[in-house]
């Protein structure tokens, strides 16, 4: 213990990591430790029984040169990436602002856009295969009824990532609550100002609302792309063979990271894909990060 | 002030009060046409489970069961074993919110109430690996599981909840950040230890947190796919996620028995969230708190 700690602070201090210490346990082991082992693990050829070789670079020259299936799922990732985080988060802000004006029926509202987000796992999975069925399923049913012959989804390669971009949105209770008590907590003073210099609705949302939670908006672009880019329980489930087909449109980052892990054991292999994925997840967020400087909006003194 | 200008002040204000009224109809009708295409698919899934496999194939579709068949519930439980992947769901999830509310709500205390050398640093290190993919850790984590004997037991699903979550115990410290110090400083008086405060304080007052970290608990565990997927080598250990995974690789093609399967599967969450939902959107607003 440092000097110049006080009897009392000493004990503070013990009593404070005692709380803590579930949390210390597992980060050493389920975390931190398991980072070192795979960033060594990335450097050999390690496969779960034999062997854990040190191979220098070969894994990562290999990913970036040689496995056409890297570029192709790494591909697919951001193809979906870019389609499901601005959709979510559009949607979000859309839902977020009719439910901010605090019509009749608001709370009962609130709980039917949050439920889709509690469910998720196979049942789910299986009721959008249903839903996308080209012939038979609800969407193009619907779709039929005002005149448009829906594609075939699941089975068209060129629409297996919009379909699955389709459920993201259809769960994105999480960021509409944000977005929702971030809105009731701008002050009412900018909107009654506004209102007397007689502004429009769209006026006020674009002149106050947006740059108000634009914080907000930022914490969930980050938190959803972070998100977006491990998809993977979906194409496994919802993809033909649990391989990403049809013609690999399903293939995803982390499909291939699994199939190489888990099904081949190439564990050091695996091992250098995952932290490739971890240094776009960084570099994401740090390009996020400064070009937030320019869009999100901060009060004077808050920093 | 005239009469005159009284009357247009007031006719403004009336069309004022007008206008906000018809932004207002357009809204609920707004919302009505989400909350419609949001249970719409819900509303499918029980009409499909419903049918009979004749009635799915008809086309163009029928838009509720003509001839509703309510057996097909129990014969499609009864066609898996899915009673004993229930309980074995129910297992897993009771030791997941169990460990959720216990580890979370101590750490959380922890970096909220108490003063220690390297706390600020640690935080920040918490709400940094909030950020590592998943799966940069699972490859390790199967590893280390593997070398402890653990892989097809319960292990590898229970364990780890006991060790706090970086999500909640950030939620909670949030949560305990707004519970005033002069209550912990009184109670200090009184000779109170922290685990004290903590059970008889903290723990009641934060109750819509511990509720939304209940049902989150809950929620992800019993929905949880991948690591019973890896870890569970045995049918008879399975969990509901991997049975219904097997069950619709065997009757691929009984599309009323799979929906009716899966209705049931999502029927326990659908209830705990109706239940607590009060507490659990007002927990979830904390999330205002992470601005900045």
């Amino acid at each position: 213990m440092k000097r110049g700690m006080t009897k009392r602070e000493k004990k503070e201090a013990r009593a404070g990591w005692l709380f803590i210490s579930p949390w210390i346990i597992g980060f050493t082991c389920l975390t931190g430790g398991p980072l070192l082992f795979s960033l060594y693990a990335s450097f050999t050829n390690y496969n779960m029984t034999s062997r854990m070789d040190f191979i220098g670079l070969e894994n990562y020259i290999r990913m970036f040169v040689k496995d056409p299936v890297f570029w192709k799922s790494l591909g697919n990732t951001l193809y979906y990436v870019l389609l499901a985080v601005p959709s979510s988060c559009v949607c979000a802000i859309f839902l977020a602002t009719l439910l901010n004006r605090k019509v009749k029926g608001t709370p009962v509202f609130r709980m039917l856009f949050y439920l889709p987000t509690v469910l998720s796992g196979v049942a789910v999975y299986q009721l959008w295969i249903q839903l996308l069925a080209p012939q038979s399923g609800l969407i193009n049913s619907a779709l039929r009824l005002i005149g448009i012959e829906g594609p075939s989804w699941l089975a068209d390669p060129s629409w297996t990532k919009p379909s699955l971009v389709m459920m993201r949105v259809w769960a994105l209770g999480t960021s509409m609550l944000l977005y929702l008590s971030s809105m009731n907590s701008v002050s009412k003073d900018l909107y009654e100002a506004a209102d007397i210099d007689g502004a429009s609705f769209l006026q006020k949302f674009r002149k106050i609302t947006l740059p108000q939670i634009s914080p907000i908006i930022f914490f969930d672009i980050i938190t959803n792309m972070t998100g977006a880019f491990q998809v993977f329980q979906e194409a496994l489930v919802m993809s033909k063979n649990g391989k990403g087909d049809p013609a690999g449109s399903l293939l995803f980052y982390n499909l291939h990271i699994y199939d190489e892990a888990f099904t081949r054991y190439n564990m050091g292999y695996a091992s250098a894909m995952a932290w490739f994925l971890l240094v776009i997840v960084m570099a994401i967020t740090l390009i996020n990060l400064v070009a937030s400087k320019y869009w999100v909006h901060t009060e004077e003194g808050e920093t | 002030m005239s009469g005159k200008e009284h009357a247009i002040i007031k006719g403004g204000l009336t069309s004022r009060k007008k206008k906000k009224q018809i932004v207002n109809i357009i809204c609920f009708i707004l919302l009505a046409a989400a909350s419609l295409t949001v249970l719409m698919p819900l509303w499918f899934m029980i009409s499909t489970a419903l049918k009979s496999m004749d009635e799915i194939f008809t086309y163009p579709i029928t838009w509720y069961p003509h001839n509703p068949i309510w057996s097909n519930f129990k014969d499609a439980w009864i066609s898996a074993d899915f009673t004993r992947w229930f309980f074995n769901s129910v297992f897993v999830a009771g030791f997941a919110i169990l460990g959720g509310v216990l580890a979370n709500s101590l750490v959380a205390y922890g970096f909220a109430k108490i003063k220690f050398p390297g706390r600020n640093i640690l935080f920040t290190i918490i709400l940094a690996t909030m950020m590592i993919p998943e799966f940069v850790t699972m490859i390790p984590q199967y590893v280390l599981y593997a070398k402890l004997g653990w892989v097809g037991t319960y292990l590898p699903l229970i364990v780890p909840q006991f060790m706090g979550s970086a999500y909640f115990i950030f939620m909670l410290r949030q949560f305990y950040a707004g519970i005033p110090n002069s209550l912990i400083e009184s109670a200090q008086m009184d000779g109170a230890s922290h685990f004290c405060i903590w059970r008889k304080i903290m723990l009641p007052m934060a109750k819509p947190a511990i509720v939304t970290v209940v049902v989150l608990s809950f929620n992800w565990s019993w929905n949880d796919f991948l690591k019973p997927l890896l870890y569970l080598t045995d049918t008879k250990s399975f969990t509901l996620q991997i049975g219904l995974k097997i069950f619709v690789s065997q009757s691929n093609t009984q599309w009323n028995y799979l929906m009716a399967a899966s209705c049931i599967v999502l029927l326990p969450i659908i209830v705990v969230f109706m239940c607590l939902q009060k507490y659990f959107t007002e927990g979830m607003n904390l999330g205002g708190a992470v601005k900045g």
